[in-house]
């Protein structure tokens, strides 16, 4: 968030917990999506993976961009109501982009475009921005289109963490847009004593103010971690079996009041909730919001990092100016700017020397530019195969009442 | 679409011209249910017993006609189910006591301001229905004044809390769907002939008495529409569940939200969908018949 955004504090959490970024609140996704049910619903039927029809032709027509993220994660000027990174994008390449905040929800976003993108025709974006796993469907089954390294020469700027992941070896087909850590926050006048470990989250004095992430892939990994599980290795569905029956013993002996999407925040504002499994990002957020009234910090065992990618749709006809924005934005000082408004960790190497002119205080800020500890502390939760993701799932949202 | 034509024309055959008119204006309504009920519902019950493709990706499936997938998703979700119309129960007859009084105070006792009360009890309906469940949130939370005060009063301990409870739950709905049943209840307690409660009177019948005979089996169209209009809704809601409850409080609703979108499981989700559809249906007929309304309704 800018500081000087005239918005009330309180006005500007209620704007987002209404359209939380990553989070699914339970209505506004669900009432939104309701309409989608019937839709979705024999539209995958007797489809063959990979399928899809090939990448189509490329060309560089129309001089525009349509571009699908999530909601609040460009920078913003709410005064002219513009993104300021993207005008001067716009003024400098002479390229229109219609950017969309229209990612609400993975699986929500992906329901909506899959029939389409199975029928080779076109979704409607040029630019998608989606979570890690969710990328990795997207790869698997051919709808992105492969990156030229020569239209994205500032590709080399990517942090070498993330410089290749699992789901596409040597970012061929994606693009990290920001990532952030999951971890423990919690509310330092209630917990004084801090959280490091798994323990001291669920500790009895904690009993029913504890919320853990609806995101299976954070709140099991950091439980995984706990129990000793790499998760980047090829862990046993054996093993995270024992993680859900973890999970499910808290939850049933009361101790986790919620699983919640990015609404964790509201309650911890209001006290219902001292202590949660949550997002770098938004205890940053809440932190500014409340002179400090919380602290963030990766578990002892293990935390978890996760991306959101850019990718070009199988169905996209403007590849080459899609990837002039891909490369725009991995300009070091735009990428600073950026990160001054999202507050998410910045993907691009050299925006911490650029965020010193912005705002010295920024840069220093282990949430935006975590040191070479904070990223070795934190793993990316292994790639699962289709069949693993449907048991995993399963089980994960059987176990949280679901 | 061509049964709607064929019963259009056969109609006007029979009974002339003029009768034609009634199926004509019939027509729009029935574009639309055909649209958006009975297409989808083909569509669902299509879903329902596919089963997923082998080896495919996540979210692909194939029809094979597997109609275990009733009882698989049936026994997967016993205690939400269970949940659903025990916690719709609950908020009907909470909202019904809260209701009747209300209803036939504004019918019989409040004079000029009828009006008024009519638009405060519609009035909730101005803000969204997210915004009013999210605001009991902070109602029944750590920073409203009801934990506080029932704190201080040592009616629950000072470290119990209301929220993420089934209590917040019922209590969501109960508040969410009120006016539906105010609403059918004033209704049909206005137009009760006060001649009727004089007779009674006049054949010295107390107050109870009469409102036992007399006005309570006369606004029963209204108790059985509102009881309807809030238990068909309540036991498929899972927006209250969502917000005000925690993991072992979850509905159907919410069972069905997470197969859908997080399991990407259509087919158990579809079949749940269509046995909470069937489960209400039953339920509603044999209430219609034994409270002996149908006709009224």
């Amino acid at each position: 968030m800018p500081k000087n955004d005239p918005i009330s504090p309180k006005t500007l959490e209620l704007i987002r917990a209404q359209m939380s970024r990553r989070g699914f609140i339970a209505g506004a996704g669900g009432l939104g999506a309701a309409g989608l049910l019937a839709a979705c619903g024999t539209g995958t039927s007797g489809g063959k993976p990979g399928t899809s029809s090939s990448p189509t032709a490329i060309s560089d027509t129309g001089g525009t961009v349509r571009w699908a993220n999530w909601t609040l994660y460009l920078d913003y000027e709410s005064k002219t109501k513009k993104y300021p990174t993207l005008e001067a994008f716009q003024k400098q390449s002479g390229i229109k982009v219609n950017y969309k905040e229209d990612v609400n929800d993975n699986d929500e976003f992906y329901g909506k475009v899959q029939g389409q993108l199975k029928l080779g025709q076109d979704i409607g974006y040029d630019i998608v921005t989606l979570t890690d796993w969710m990328a990795a469907r997207w790869i698997r089954l051919g709808y992105t289109q492969k990156i030229d390294v020569a239209g994205i020469p500032n590709k080399v700027n990517i942090l070498d963490k993330l410089s290749t992941v699992g789901f596409d070896p040597g970012r061929n087909n994606s693009l990290t847009w920001q990532s952030g850590f999951a971890g423990f926050g919690w509310n330092k006048q209630k917990l004084p004593g801090g959280i490091k470990t798994l323990d001291q989250l669920f500790a009895p004095a904690n009993k029913g103010k504890i919320e853990v992430l609806s995101e299976m892939r954070d709140t099991m990994g950091i439980i995984l971690q706990f129990q000793g599980v790499d998760i980047e290795s090829n862990f046993t569905e054996a093993q995270f079996m024992n993680g859900i029956d973890f999970l499910q013993k808290k939850i049933s002996d009361g101790f986790i009041r919620k699983v919640a999407g990015n609404s964790y925040k509201e309650d911890l504002i209001s006290g219902d909730a001292v202590a949660v499994i949550g997002w770098s990002g938004d205890l940053f957020q809440l932190n500014s919001e409340n002179n400090g009234k919380f602290e963030f910090a990766l578990p002892e065992s293990g935390g978890t990092l996760w991306s959101d990618n850019m990718m070009i749709p199988s169905t996209s006809h403007n590849r080459l100016n899609a990837e002039k924005v891909m490369n725009y934005y991995y300009e070091p000082a735009v990428a600073a700017q950026v990160a001054a408004y999202v507050n998410y960790i910045c993907p691009v190497k050299g925006a911490q020397a650029e965020m010193e002119k912005i705002d010295p205080a920024l840069a220093k800020s282990p949430y935006i530019f975590p040191d070479a500890t904070a990223l070795s502390k934190a793993k990316v939760f292994r790639t699962l195969t289709p069949a693993e993701e449907t048991t995993f799932t399963t089980a994960f949202q059987k176990a949280t009442g679901n | 679409m061509a049964f709607l034509q064929s019963a259009v024309t056969r109609a006007g055959t029979f009974t002339g011209r003029k009768g034609r008119l009634p199926y004509l204006l019939l027509l729009p309504g029935m574009l639309w249910l055909f649209t958006f009920f009975i297409l989808p519902i083909i569509n669902l019950a299509g879903t329902s017993t596919q089963t997923p493709v082998l080896g495919g990706d996540t979210g692909q499936y194939v029809q094979t006609f597997r109609l275990a997938n009733y009882i698989d998703a049936f026994n997967a979700a016993r205690p939400q189910f269970a949940r659903s119309f025990i916690y719709a129960f609950l908020a009907t007859l909470l909202a019904l006591a809260i209701s009747y009084p209300l209803a036939y105070a504004i019918a019989f006792r409040s004079g000029r301001f009828k009006n008024i009360l009519l638009v405060l009890v519609v009035a909730p309906f101005f803000t969204s229905f997210l915004l009013r469940t999210v605001a009991w949130k902070q109602i029944l939370g750590e920073e409203g004044f009801v934990v506080p005060t029932l704190r201080a009063l040592h009616i629950i301990g000072p470290q119990a809390t209301l929220t993420a409870s089934a209590l917040a739950v019922v209590t969501g709905m109960t508040y969410n769907f009120l006016p539906f049943m105010t609403l059918p209840l004033y209704a049909s307690l206005e137009r009760i002939d006060p001649r009727t409660l004089e007779a009674s009177n006049d054949l010295y019948a107390n107050g109870i008495t009469t409102f036992r005979k007399v006005t309570f089996p006369l606004s029963m169209p209204g108790v059985v529409a509102g009881t309807l209009l809030t238990f068909i809704p309540a036991a498929g809601d899972y927006v209250n569940a969502a917000i005000l409850g925690n993991p072992n409080t979850t509905m159907i609703g919410n069972v069905i939200d997470s197969r859908f979108f997080r399991i990407v499981d259509y087919p158990t989700a579809a079949a749940l969908s269509f046995m909470l559809m069937a489960a209400i249906l039953i339920l509603v007929t044999i209430y219609i018949r034994r409270s002996g309304t149908d006709e009224l309704v």
